[in-house]
């Protein structure tokens, strides 16, 4: 009995490990195959389903220079659990980067290489930049709060405001919360600072 | 269960501890690249998203 309860507590202790490190080697081999895709020129990103990109598609980079100047994920089409051990997920449905609307995007906290592991670190006014096919997009963070996982009010179109038609571009970010819990969410908001058009290649 | 485990192996200490050893990572692994991987996301601990 003894021996088996020993055993027990290594697994667990083992099963831990993977969750924090084990993990983190998927998405890592995923987030080759979708930055791949981006640099391509979205070829295989784009076309199918009703979305602007397929689900499990490549949709933009992006880079959060609070948290590390090697700070980049690939954001992937679709929130569902597949998806979002692929990289931080865009849900379907809300508005694309940089476009009137409510840019929703969710990222794990702890496993699979934790993309949202340090959002709560991000203060007002940091940068949150969105590299489309299109253009460079900067959002500004403008507030944080935790929520409950109930609470749709946040990935409305004009956050908190659900029902109204939004009038200018943000981003929402969400996560769990608290680390290594799913009771709560924590969620970063964000507002369109500044677009940037990428310079057309000569066809 | 060790001990028992232990007294079958063969050989002398030195075989034995390597025997031990090979068997522990041949566990660890099982666990960690089959059965973990099919356990995770039956748990999914790690739940990020708002809604239903």
């Amino acid at each position: 009995m003894g021996d088996l309860s020993i055993t027990a507590g290594l697994v667990i202790l083992l099963f831990c490990a993977y969750l924090l490190w084990g993990t983190g080697s998927y998405t890592a081999e995923q987030q080759v195959l979708l930055q791949r895709q981006l640099i391509e020129g979205g070829k295989a990103g784009r076309g199918h389903g009703p979305g602007p990109v397929r689900l499990g598609g490549a949709v933009a980079l992006l880079s959060i220079p609070r948290l590390g100047d090697d700070y980049r994920y690939a954001v992937v089409e679709g929130v569902d659990q597949d998806r979002l051990r692929m990289g931080p997920g865009h849900y379907p449905g809300t508005a694309m980067p940089g476009k009137i609307g409510n840019f929703v995007l969710s990222g794990h906290r702890t496993t699979y290489a934790a993309p949202f592991g340090r959002i709560d670190e991000l203060q007002r006014g940091d940068r949150i930049v969105v590299d489309a096919r299109e253009a460079r997009y900067t959002y500004r963070v403008t507030g944080r709060r935790v929520v409950d996982p109930t609470e749709l009010g946040v990935i409305a179109p004009v956050p908190d405001q659900p029902g109204k038609t939004p009038t200018r571009a943000t981003i929402t970010l969400s996560t769990c919360h608290p680390r290594y819990s799913a009771a709560q969410r924590l969620v970063v908001f964000g507002a369109l600072d500044q677009s940037q058009d990428r310079l057309k290649r000569p066809e | 269960m060790y001990g028992w485990i232990w007294r079958l192996l063969p050989g002398n200490l030195a075989v034995r501890v390597f025997t031990a050893a090979v068997l522990v990572g041949l566990v660890a692994a099982v666990l960690w690249y089959v059965v973990f991987p099919w356990i995770e996301p039956r748990i999914s601990l790690d739940m990020a998203g708002v809604g239903p």
